[in-house]
């Protein structure tokens, strides 16, 4: 059981105590690239209420897709969600190293922290991974999350080295963020609804899909949809497949229709 | 030239342990009961921010009566325990008695070879998953001597009187209002009457999520006490 002498304590700092038990950042050997898989375009988007987040299911190593059915838009606490681009290694144990961090801090010091601090957390992690992306695994997050003191949702984007930019009405991530983007500022409206930002999300992934080969459409053989999620004053909800597909094959006709 | 004093071991750990009991009498006591959707722990404390129960992990929870520094250092090595484990294992892998056994033996540790021992008496309490059958509360003394308590734990000065008036009451299925009352009587004891804002509830709840700990409001507490 890990106890500490006062002035060695770790505090409410998670990744330092992971270092004092022993297990220490990875150490790669310097100059080696590495080729592993990559995951590609997610968004956020504020509305009226809150922030919508999505992000495509594909990963891939190359020219090869290496996973059909990757998260990677995940809860990060109960108002908070965490979106990554990047290489899936290094970011999938970033973020579960963010979830128990936020966790883990909140029972240890007795109170959650801020938006603000959790977004500021995040960016120390990023750049603690700045070693790893000087050699191709790079994490590129996007943090957003409903502000619970100033009952407002709010977004941040990230580059390779920790920067933490605050953004405010939408954001993208990933190599298809260009054609997502570019959807989201045209139909971006202020005080969207929730419905009309969900839309909004689905179609720029579509078109990011459409436009860029490592980031993967709905895949309507498998049943495979992007994740998307919302966060509003009453926490984290995920968006179901059911009402995916419907807008999905309703988007999948209107540009049909158009062809003909 | 002086002799060194030679003092009888029964002798040491009976200045020890009676050391430690008066240190954990001077404060107010706690106690901890089994209710229909989990465990039920409630406290005597005056304040609403120094708190003596409180979250370890998904399923567990620490309360401590005592000197309060002493356990909240206990809690946070739980804390850090627990996260350690799930973090390099599995959430699955986090288990109370794991934990209480940790404890003893910190305790135990400093209860014989400490400058002084620890004045705390701690709990460490999981819910099961299914049903209360696997629900589990583990008492850890000062001298870490780990008991388990099949339904109800008492922790603290008059401890035993007050166990004895909890176990009177205690019953299968109790309802959450009925297990606070319960437990705020056992407290209180003749004559004496406790209000919510002396008092500080909380739960594992069987609610369905991962993170069953809960803390109760002043105003919930109060209404569970009206009935």
């Amino acid at each position: 059981m890990p106890v500490f002498q006062p002035g060695d304590d770790p505090g409410s700092d998670f990744p330092m105590l992971l270092q004092r038990a022993g297990y220490g950042p990875l150490n790669l050997p310097a100059g080696s690239m590495i080729e592993s898989p990559h995951a590609t375009t997610c968004v956020a988007v504020r509305f009226d209420n809150g922030v919508v987040m999505a992000g495509d299911r594909r990963a891939t190593s190359g020219h090869l897709i290496s996973h059909r059915t990757m998260e990677k838009v995940v809860q990060a606490d109960r108002h908070s969600g965490v979106a990554i681009a990047g290489a899936a290694g290094p970011a999938v144990d970033m973020i579960r190293l963010f979830q128990v961090q936020l966790e883990y801090y909140e029972k240890v010091q007795g109170s959650a922290l801020s938006l603000e601090g959790k977004a500021n957390q995040l960016a120390s992690m990023v750049r603690a991974n700045v070693p790893a992306a000087m050699q191709g695994m790079g994490v590129v997050p996007i943090f957003a999350g409903y502000d619970v003191r100033r009952s407002v949702g709010r977004l941040w984007a990230y580059d390779m080295l920790g920067g933490r930019y605050e953004e405010r009405d939408h954001v993208a991530t990933g190599s298809g963020s260009l054609h997502a983007s570019t959807v989201m500022k045209v139909g971006y409206r202020t005080n969207l609804s929730r419905d009309d930002a969900v839309e909004l999300v689905a179609r720029s992934l579509w078109e990011a899909a459409d436009a860029d080969s490592a980031t993967g459409g709905p895949d309507m053989v498998r049943g495979i949809f992007p994740v998307v999620a919302t966060i509003d004053s009453e926490g984290w909800s995920l968006v179901g497949d059911d009402e995916l597909a419907t807008r999905y094959r309703t988007l999948i006709e209107q540009i049909g229709g158009a062809a003909s | 030239m002086s002799m060194p004093y030679y003092v009888a071991p029964e002798q040491a750990m009976k200045d020890r342990a009676d050391f430690a009991r008066k240190g954990i009498a001077r404060g107010r006591a706690l106690v901890a009961l089994r209710f229909e959707r989990g465990i039920v722990l409630v406290a005597e404390n005056t304040s609403q921010s120094l708190r003596k129960v409180s979250e370890i992990y998904d399923r567990i929870a620490f309360a401590g009566v005592g000197k309060y520094n002493e356990f909240d250092q206990l809690r946070v090595a739980g804390i850090r325990s627990a996260e350690l484990t799930g973090y390099q294992y599995s959430r699955d892998d986090v288990d109370a008695r794991g934990l209480a056994n940790d404890y003893a033996q910190l305790l135990g540790n400093s209860f014989t070879h400490g400058m002084k021992p620890m004045e705390v008496e701690i709990l460490v309490a999981e819910v099961g998953v299914d049903g209360g059958g696997e629900d589990q509360i583990f008492h850890i003394m000062y001298d870490g001597t780990v008991i388990d308590r099949p339904d109800t734990c008492a922790l603290g000065g008059e401890s035993e009187a007050i166990s004895s008036r909890l176990t009177s009451g205690f019953a299968e299925g109790l309802d959450l209002h009925e297990a606070i009352k319960l437990g705020v009587s056992a407290l209180a004891g003749d004559g004496r009457e406790l209000t919510s804002s002396s008092l500080e509830v909380a739960l594992l709840e069987r609610n369905g999520e991962r993170r069953c700990f809960r803390r109760l409001e002043p105003s919930e507490i109060a209404s569970a006490l009206q009935e």
